[in-house]
């Protein structure tokens, strides 16, 4: 790589007409990053025949203070500060013409506690640049000076434990299926029986708001009815996700209001609601002593390849400082994308006070949060109880276990099915603090637990065979990819 | 009913044993272990009356077992639940938590329902057992 600065200075940098962007002072290969630079971590793929440094220069430039001439009008600012720096270049392994670029930001560059100001450079104009054929955001460093601007999650995993008074294992929960369809009554029976059975929670799915079947009204307050009967039946506090996703703010806030005046203990948004509204509901929820659980609905439109968009990581990151308490971070074992490794990456980012730099999970940067409150990750999507063991040991103990079509396909009914699922969990969890290997017992441990709880017997039968094994696509640039055999 | 509180509660009831063991994976973890018991089981009772302090330095599954005997033989007709608390920055609470003993016959809890504006229902739960005197709740 070309590790010399070319930054033309005084008035010839000023000279008007065009200029590259690795000589206007956007590739400084001596740059140190300062503890307060806020950093970005690119890949960048070139059109045929444009420079690598040139190309990373670029999106230095793009996401800060260029445009595509000189400017005499930089000169009534401190420039040199606002510029952005690609400092560090490297050839992406076995991945010809890909570069990591690394870009640090001057921390005036952006507004205290708003993603949307952090977005709009970050990812805005430079993403259609036309130099770049392809262009994904890998990961990002906050300097705790920003970390701070944030309020971080509304409520963070140790209060949520609190209040929910539950310790020392995985929450459950399931969401209600089918998703589209059922009627206000028909659905809080659904949620009740799961509730009963044993769930800690129970979802609205992502597309659940206020359509022709069941007006979004209908289906608080039966849900709520569902929630107060299943916790008087089992003593235990319990909750479900109401989606208050919806049209307007106004909308939303109509929504979430009445689900706090219900009791609701967790409302839900998604994340197609925007980063502004975002933050609007996760103000709103620490107002209101709500959890606020987010389902990362579209993220995979961008996320999901390696070559152009912005890694969940990133995502991840954006959600902790926006300051909701639930986000989806993926199964290894399910039946949605998610390396073993990446995933990892994902739940230490959620969870982890402070986030070493690891390569081989695709953490780029050290991440210091500051006592920022911890993001509770929830995995979803294709898990049953056979899986316990698994999911255990990869996702840990500070999750959100979601098994819909495991609970509500249960040959004998729904409660059945979230019993079984409680069962398993308690297994397990009893196991492994008893220093049981349960990672290679865990199919007899679950056997074992099975002879006195019949609906885990049934499950185990029914899904003994059921895995999602297909290679990732999205995994990391260091480590030989494993797939995930069950 | 069975009251599911805890992380044990789906499974039968825990052998000494079983109970020795999970405070062991307590003390391995540097969690002191707090026993706490109540005749009033309702979800929203955080605060159950403490058997004596959180026991921040014993570190021997022995003496916290002799502590819960002690604790039964006073109090064996309620619920007792043992804890393990995590004092390191970070989470400074409960790590976990789960349910050693619990009465013969559990009543269970009822739904009241106050029908209020429009649909809106106010709910409130309570223990049948907790209608009685504290302490007259559970014995016969």
């Amino acid at each position: 790589m070309n590790d010399q600065s070319m930054t033309v200075r005084g008035k010839e940098r000023y000279k008007s007409g065009v200029m590259e962007y690795k000589r206007m002072g956007y590739w400084e290969p001596d740059y140190q990053p300062r503890d307060t630079d806020v950093i970005a971590l690119f890949r960048v793929t070139p059109q045929d025949g444009v420079d690598p440094t040139e190309a990373c220069a670029a999106v230095a430039g793009e996401s800060s203070t260029a445009t595509w001439t000189v400017v005499w009008t930089d000169r009534l600012t401190a420039a040199e500060k606002y510029r952005a720096k690609c400092y560090r270049v490297d050839p992406v392994p076995n991945s010809p013409g890909s570069y990591f670029a690394y870009i640090a930001y001057d921390l005036d560059l952006f507004e205290p506690g708003s993603i949307s100001n952090l977005t709009a450079s970050i990812i805005g104009n430079v993403f259609g640049f036309k130099p770049l054929k392809a262009l994904r955001l890998e990961d990002m460093r906050f300097p705790v000076a920003y970390v701070k601007t944030f309020q971080g999650p509304a409520t963070g995993i140790v209060v949520e434990r609190e209040r929910l008074d539950k310790f020392g294992r995985p929450l459950l929960g399931a969401t209600v299926k089918p998703k589209l369809g059922l009627s206000g009554r028909n659905y809080g029976r659904v949620v009740y029986e799961a509730l009963k059975g044993g769930l800690d929670f129970t979802k609205d799915d992502e597309n659940i708001n206020s359509q022709p079947f069941m007006h979004w009204r209908e289906r608080f307050l039966y849900c709520m009815e569902a929630v107060n009967r299943a916790q008087a039946a089992t003593g235990e506090i319990k909750g479900t996700y109401l989606n208050v996703t919806a049209a307007t703010m106004e909308d939303m806030y109509e929504r979430a209001e009445f689900a706090h005046e219900l009791g609701s203990n967790i409302a839900m948004i998604d994340l197609v609601i925007g980063y502004t509204a975002i933050q609007s509901m996760a103000k709103w929820a620490r107002r209101n002593d709500m959890i606020l659980h987010l389902h990362r609905a579209g993220h995979s439109t961008y996320t999901r390849q390696r070559s152009h968009g912005v890694s969940f990581r990133v995502i991840a990151k954006w959600m902790r400082l926006a300051g909701v308490d639930h986000i989806h971070a993926g199964t290894v074992v399910g039946k949605l994308e998610g390396d073993p490794n990446t995933t990892r990456g994902y739940y230490d980012i959620c969870r982890e006070d402070h986030v070493p730099e690891n390569l081989a999970h695709g953490i780029f940067f050290d991440q210091h949060w500051a006592s920022l409150n911890k993001l509770m990750p929830v995995a979803s999507g294709g898990i049953h109880a056979g899986q316990m063991h698994q999911l255990l040991d990869l996702l840990g103990e500070d999750v959100v276990l979601q098994f819909g079509g495991g609970t509500i396909g249960h040959p004998r009914g729904i409660q059945a099915g979230a019993t079984a699922n409680r069962v398993a969990l308690e297994a397990m969890i009893l196991a492994r603090n008893e220093g049981r290997d349960f990672v290679h017992e865990g199919p007899e441990i679950l056997a074992k637990a099975a002879l006195t709880c019949t609906p885990l017997r049934e499950a185990l039968e029914v899904w003994k065979d059921v895995t999602f094994n297909y290679e990732s696509t999205d995994a990391p640039d260091f480590v030989p990819t494993p797939s995930m055999a069950v | 009913m069975r009251v599911t509180q805890g992380c044990f509660s789906f499974l039968p009831d825990l052998t000494d044993e079983q109970i020795r063991s999970q405070v062991q994976y307590c003390l391995e973890k540097g969690w002191a272990v707090n026993i706490e018991f109540t005749d009033d089981p309702h979800p929203r009772n955080t605060y159950w009356e403490m058997w004596g302090l959180p026991m921040f330095d014993l570190r021997d599954a022995a003496g916290i077992m002799k502590e819960l005997a002690d604790c039964r033989r006073v109090y064996g007709d309620r619920y007792i639940r043992i804890s393990g608390f995590d004092a390191s920055h970070g989470w400074e609470s409960v790590r976990i938590s789960f349910i050693a003993n619990r009465p013969a016959n559990e009543p269970g809890f009822g739904l009241q329902r106050q029908e209020a504006k429009g649909r809106n229902t106010r709910y409130s739960t309570f223990s049948y057992a907790a209608q009685k005197p504290e302490g007259e709740r559970y014995s016969s």
